[in-house]
């Protein structure tokens, strides 16, 4: 489903500020996978995912989605193939309108718009009954401005904005680090309901290394730029966090875990 | 007193003329989130299309219609020097507005200003408004119907009623999440910089528009009446808001808002004028000074008088 060969980021290229950020990942997903990335700050991860969304082009190799090879495209032609949800709460929904127009854009997406009415009364209808299942009783509140709710209920919203329109990869960048623990539980809840549901290719950044070994079928980890730690299948299933730890300890080639892995 | 009572409708006519000049800035300040100063070139572009169309014997309506493509234009190449070559937006519009300057004078044929011959009679009854229809309906030499304020308004309640349409479509929807929040827009599919030139487009178009009413209403085009325009076009925005954020929702009447925002514009200034009988040399300053304190308003108020909870992200653009 997602095919990404040998990509590289610097940033800043020649400046003081010269940042490699990928350096030659390699990744490939079947359909369906569901895959969690774990790794310490500035290991990647969300560069990772900016790559494959297009928010810049990368400086080498390439990334194809169901066959598109899409390496070249703008970050708005991608969005048809891609779902996403952000670690910023504000950042995947427009705050000056409703919570039934956010998702009637995102209903629309990788679809050309045109001069038809932006929002029908049968698309209403399906919203509403959608916005029940995360279960935050925003199905009455449906033309709320979508600034007024919480983080939590942004961050659901937007999930759901990511895979209203069936995405062929979702890509799911610590979207509830900034969450309570509580609201996090919930999102998350969500996220594996709707995930399952669908059966949607997902790559899913957490900080949370429980989360990482409790959910998905794969597992990745980053360092520097790299994937260094990549279990699936039974392996992943009967992983527990010191063992996460030592595989690190032995990838980065350090004695100790770097204390930035260690928010969970 | 009586002076200001007898410049009133005239005050108000230009108010309603320049309301459509906001309501264009209304969309690229508010809805887009773009602030930019081509309007300062695009307003002359109108009037200047519109008179030498006109005064050359084109029919009126097309002598409209070709101010606002005119307009559209300069809209266009703000938009492009913004987007396509990565210009920030108030730079793209200063470098646009400069640049029609020239274009606007070669419109004029390289004369600072062109004049409608509203002695001739025939021209005059042609016109769709005049200063001379206020002083004549005052007089009760022609029907209500023709006075300023009725035309302009009746111009002002369509194009509020196209824009309320547009801005409710698929597309109008693209272009207000880019202005709300362009990354989100460009996770949804849409591109955003499309959208950027588009609104800009429309919002020059209404800009020219406006321009060309107002050379007909003054019988001129002028190659410095646009001087300043973004700064009435802002006021009226602001006015519009402060005075009526808490009883306009909906977005039709909030451009109202904006329309009502630039009659009170003129209304104060008229005032100003009339009642002290000040230099109106003055005016630009006075005109800065209203601007500058409507602007203040809100700032002061979130600081000073936090009581209403935060609205969520880009509200105090």
């Amino acid at each position: 489903m997602l095919d990404i060969q040998n990509i590289r980021k610097t940033f800043n290229a020649g400046t003081v500020n010269e940042k490699r950020a990928l350096n030659g990942v390699s990744l490939h997903l079947n359909e369906g996978d569901f895959v969690t990335v774990i790794g310490g700050n500035g290991a990647g991860k969300s560069t990772l995912l900016n790559a494959v969304a297009g928010v810049w082009p990368v400086d080498e190799g390439s990334i194809t989605i169901g066959g598109v090879d899409v390496t070249r495209l703008p970050e708005y032609k991608r969005a048809k193939y891609i779902g996403r949800v952000f670690q910023d709460p504000m950042m995947g929904t427009a705050a000056t309108m409703q919570i039934e127009e956010n998702l009637a854009l995102a209903a629309r997406r990788g679809k050309s718009r045109t001069l038809r009415s932006g929002i029908t009364k049968t698309e209403r209808e399906e919203y509403r009954e959608m916005l029940k299942i995360l279960d935050l009783g925003l199905e009455d509140r449906m033309t709320t401005k979508v600034g007024l709710l919480s983080g939590g209920q942004r961050q659901a919203l937007t999930l759901l904005m990511a895979t209203l329109q069936k995405p062929q990869l979702l890509l799911l960048d610590e979207h509830t680090a900034a969450l309570d623990p509580k609201t996090a539980a919930k999102v998350l809840d969500a996220t594996e309901k709707i995930v399952g549901r669908d059966n949607l290719t997902t790559l899913m950044i957490t900080h949370n290394m429980r989360d990482a070994i409790a959910h998905g079928n794969r597992l990745i980890m980053m360092y520097e730029g790299r994937i260094v730690v990549d279990v699936s299948g039974e392996e992943k299933q009967k992983l527990t966090v010191e063992q996460l730890l030592e595989l690190f300890s032995k990838a980065s080639g350090s004695d100790e875990a770097d204390d930035k892995l260690l928010l969970g | 007193m009586l002076n200001f009572i007898n410049a009133l409708p005239g005050a108000i006519s230009q108010g309603l003329i320049w309301g459509i000049m906001a309501i264009g800035v209304y969309i690229t300040y508010k809805i887009l989130d773009i602030a930019y100063l081509t309007v300062d070139g695009s307003f002359c572009t109108g009037a200047a299309v519109f008179v030498v169309l006109y005064t050359t014997g084109t029919n009126l309506w097309i002598a409209m219609l070709a101010s606002l493509l005119a307009g559209m234009l300069a809209g266009l190449a703000t938009g492009i020097l913004h987007t396509f070559c990565g210009i920030p937006a108030i730079l793209a519009g200063i470098l646009t507005q400069l640049g029609l300057w020239s274009i606007n004078l070669a419109v004029m044929g390289m004369k600072a200003n062109v004049a409608i011959n509203v002695i001739n009679a025939e021209t005059l009854e042609r016109l769709l408004v005049s200063l001379r229809f206020v002083q004549d309906v005052a007089k009760g030499t022609r029907p209500f119907w023709q006075h300023p304020i009725f035309v302009v308004g009746i111009f002002t309640v369509v194009i509020i009623a196209i824009l309320y349409w547009f801005f409710g479509t698929e597309l109008g929807a693209a272009l207000r999440a880019t202005g709300a929040n362009g990354n989100m827009a460009r996770a949804q599919g849409i591109n955003t910089d499309m959208a950027k030139v588009l609104g800009l487009m429309i919002s020059n178009a209404l800009v020219a528009l406006s321009g060309a009413l107002l050379s007909q209403y003054q019988s001129f085009a002028d190659s410095s009446m646009g001087k300043g325009a973004i700064v009435i076009g802002l006021a009226a925005v602001i006015i519009g808001e402060v005075l009526f954020s808490k009883i306009f929702r909906n977005f039709g009447l909030k451009l109202l808002a904006v329309s009502i925002g630039a009659v009170i514009y003129y209304v104060v200034i008229q005032a100003v004028v009339s009642l002290s009988g000040i230099n109106t040399n003055y005016l630009k300053l006075i005109s800065a000074i209203i601007v500058a304190v409507f602007l203040s308003v809100p700032y002061w108020k979130g600081k000073y008088f936090k009581k209403s909870a935060k609205k969520g992200g880009a509200q105090n653009a």
